[in-house]
Parts: structure tokens; sequence; C-alpha cells
């Protein structure tokens, strides 16, 4: 059985970094975390622009973004702060489910000021704590991997999206737990999809979930979304229609492996080990951040044109297999498979070579937009404010 | 084989991608079949791009485009064999 090197948390689920976040409720907390970030060094602020007068669903999934972001095991501990006490306790309890450190500052009576002086002690002592863990030795079992792909063009189903689909195929077999989603990417490619859920209540549910989303675009379309999907990008790397990209994408979850359940933006698996479809946005910053609120630990993202997208806690390993990026981006690639085009490696090889590189970068090896500093962080906002 | 000029996705594809850089208009192509293991070749009739697709029939207009097996879009135009084929002549049949 595969093995790596990883940080054993409270709750029992394995990280593979050692983060202390500074995460703030709100955009009006976003000046007193980095404050405090740039205080405290070996400290992570994560600002966004949300958090004030969202109700309902999508202040449901603004919450659950935000504890599973906390609660990731690549995040030792947790500082939240937010412009008032009781939506900031919200997250802190959140958090605090998983049994790991977490405090929570409110600005309202204290100012910015004392905020952060308060927040910076108690941020330095939970540094002082995770810099003391020591990483023990877990099967790859124990290892979350969420994928999704980017700036795609023909290559990516050609060859990087096809390792991707290796990859999870082989740790599929293994017990792993991993992660697709892109909801809207899916079209032209969604019955074809429906027949690799786990039965057929399962696949009923992904045709439910990507119908509800087809039908908000096609409620707001203004035109026939030629531009944005596919982007300008994938176009000029050759892919013409949703669907050619659908089936593109759609060789990332491999041959064989079958997803056994659907879930919410930002849900966290409940089945058990296997692959799982997650309700996401096909934006892949929006993605990867509600892969990560779900708990996954590495991301695997096989691009084509060259997207450059990292993740503040989850190191995200870049795949690609066309020759001009590798040329003109080459900084941005963890592995490159371009050889597969030119027959000089297989699929089979490539996908063991990308095992081997997860599990390297698991032990702590940085990705190259983890070097590069790429921490994207977006928030999934469902509709306006109140 | 040596490296291929294009790879087709699956045997029934009437498109190929190229996979190289250097695809001018009159060029042999030879391309690679991965479901199959097959050879096959075709003369580019246009240049096309690394990553774009070469028509491997003629493919009249209103017609289905065959990629990975599936159908991709509808043609609004006429294509013939060896020809460039993107957004000028093939359009989704969703959005």
């Amino acid at each position: 059985m595969p093995s790596f090197f990883g940080y054993r948390r409270e709750n029992g689920r394995v990280g593979v970094r050692n983060h202390v976040i500074i995460l703030p409720l709100d955009d009006l907390s976003n000046a007193a975390s980095e404050a405090v970030a740039n205080n405290i060094k070996g400290t992570l602020a994560i600002p966004h622009p949300y958090g004030r007068l969202q109700f309902g669903a999508d202040l449901d999934l603004h919450f659950r973004t935000l504890i599973g972001t906390g609660a990731n095991p690549n995040v030792a501990a947790v500082v939240v702060i937010g412009i008032e006490p009781g939506w900031t306790k919200r997250v802190v309890d959140g958090i605090k489910a998983t049994g790991k450190p977490v405090q929570g500052f409110a600005i309202e009576g204290n100012g910015d000021i004392s905020t952060i002086a308060a927040a910076s002690r108690a941020a330095k002592d939970f540094v002082h704590w995770a810099s003391e863990l020591v990483r023990s030795e877990a099967d790859i079992r124990d290892l979350w991997v969420s994928v999704k792909c980017g700036e795609s063009d023909t290559t990516s189903g050609l060859a990087s999206n096809p390792t991707v689909g290796d990859f999870i195929d082989k740790v599929d077999a293994l017990g792993a737990t991993t992660c697709f989603g892109e909801t809207s990417e899916l079209t032209g490619a969604e019955a074809v999809c429906a027949t690799r859920a786990a039965n057929p209540a399962v696949g009923e549910k992904f045709l439910k979930t990507w119908s509800d989303y087809n039908d908000f675009i096609l409620a707001n379309k203004t035109n026939d979304l030629s531009e944005s999907q596919p982007t300008k990008g994938n176009i000029e790397g050759g892919l013409t229609t949703i669907e050619e990209k659908a089936f593109g994408n759609f060789q990332k979850i491999g041959k064989k492996a079958r997803y056994v359940d659907v879930l919410e933006p930002a849900q966290a698996p409940t089945k058990g080990a296997g692959l799982y479809f997650m309700d996401t946005s096909s934006a892949a910053a929006e993605c990867v951040t509600l892969q990560a609120a779900a708990g996954f630990a590495v991301h695997l993202f096989p691009t084509g044109q060259g997207n450059v997208i990292g993740n503040p806690i989850l190191p995200v390993i870049k795949i690609t297999a066309n020759p001009r990026t590798v040329r003109t981006m080459g900084e941005h690639v963890d592995h490159d498979v371009s050889g597969i085009l030119r027959r000089e490696l297989t699929l089979d090889a490539a996908g063991d070579q990308l095992i081997a590189l997860t599990l390297r970068t698991a032990n702590g090896r940085l990705t190259a937009a983890e070097v590069l500093g790429h921490r994207e962080f977006v928030l999934t906002k469902l509709y306006r404010s109140a | 084989m040596s490296a291929p000029d294009f790879i087709v996705h699956a045997p029934g594809d009437n498109v190929g991608v190229v996979v190289v850089e250097t695809v001018e208009a009159g060029k042999p192509l030879v391309g690679w079949v991965l479901d199959t293991d097959a050879t096959i070749s075709v003369q580019a009739l246009d240049p096309i791009p690394l990553g774009h697709k070469v028509a491997l029939t003629d493919i009249p207009d209103g017609a289905g485009v065959l990629k990975y097996g599936h159908d991709i879009g509808r043609t609004v135009a006429a294509i013939g064999k060896g020809r460039h084929v993107h957004v000028h002549n093939l359009k989704t049949r969703r959005w």
C-alpha cells in the first residue's frame, strides 16, 4: 500500500500541510486578519470579499465554506476574526467540532488595533504549538484527493486528463477518497457521466443536479455562451464546443471508478472511501476552494493552455501535455506528460508517476503554485445579498 | 511508428487532433488512433495549429462531428477531408 508522512489531526483526518490560518468572517475583517498575519510569521491570512447580509442557502454555503476551510486537515489551528461576535462564534464553533485549536475575535467594541493585538497573541501561541507537531506515516487511504482542470485544450482530453483518470482508477481500487466537480462543464457528456454512478439512484441525483445548473444557465444567458463556455483560452487551444470540452473533462475520472455520491458545494463526503461528484462552478478557484472546504488535502489540476491557479491551504499539482505550455510556462508545471502525444510515455507510466509525485507532495514537496505564491481563495456566491 | 502528427480518440471519429506545431496546407499527416493503436494518414488542406482538429472525411453541412466516439456538435458548413475544423464551421447543439 503506497504511504506518505502527514499530520494526523484530532479528528483522525491526515493533513499534508501545517498551516496556522487567520480567517476573516467577512470583508470588513480582512484588514485586521492581514495585519495579524503580518505580525506573526508562519501564519496565513485568507481574505475574501463576502460575509455580510447573505441569507438562506447562500449564507449556509458561506458558513460551510469558511468552517470547512478551517476544519481542513492541512490546517493546524485557526484564528477567526469577524466584525461582530455572533457569526464569528458560529465559525469558531464549527471548526472547534474537529477538536483543533481555534479562537475567535470580534472587532466591534474593540477596534482594529486592540483586536489585532489580542489575535496576534493567540496566533503566536498557535504557531509555537503547530511548529512542534511531527509527521507520521499514513497510507493512501488517508489521503483525500480532489481533481479539476482549467484552461483546457484538446491536449487535456488526449493526455493530461486521462493521466489523472489513470490515477483515479488506481487509487480508487486501493480505497482512496477522491472528488471531481464542474457541473456545467459536463454538459454534452451528462448522460454518459450518469452511467458512471455507483447505482441508478446516485445517477439520478447527478442528472437532477446537472439539470438544475443547466436551467440556471439557460435562464440567465444573453447569447450562446461562445467565449464563456468554451472560454477564449479553450478556443485558442482548439476546443470548439461545450460537448467536446465535456468529453475531455470527463476523462479525469478514468475508465473504471464509479462515484458513490453527489455532494452539495463544500459538503464533506459521508459515505466512506470512493469517488465523489460535487456540484460546483467550473471556474478554477471557486471549484478548488469548495473542494478544500469539503476536506480534500491534495489537488490534481490538469491544464492545456496554462492555468496558474493555486489555493491557500491545498497543494495544487499542475499536469500538462501541451508541449508549447511546457516550453513557455514551464515554471507552473509539476508533471509534464507531453511525451504521451509523442508516444514516448504510456498513460500507465504517466499515471504511476503522478501517484509518486502526489505522495512526494503529501510528504512536503512544494508545488509550483505554492512556490510561486498562488493562493486563490474564491467563495461561491449563489445570489445577491439581502 | 514515431511521433504522430495527429491523434484520433476512437475509430469512428471524423476528426483528429493535431499534436505538432508545424502543420501547413499540403502537408501529409500521420495519425494514431488511441483506441485501436492503428495508423492512418490524411493530407492537410489548411494550416492547422497545435491542438486544433483536422477533418478525416468529407463532412456535409448540418452533420454531426464525432470525437471520443460521441457527437460534439453540428457543422454549419460543408467541411472537406483535410480541412481545419473549428468555430467557423462547427457549433454546439446546446447553448
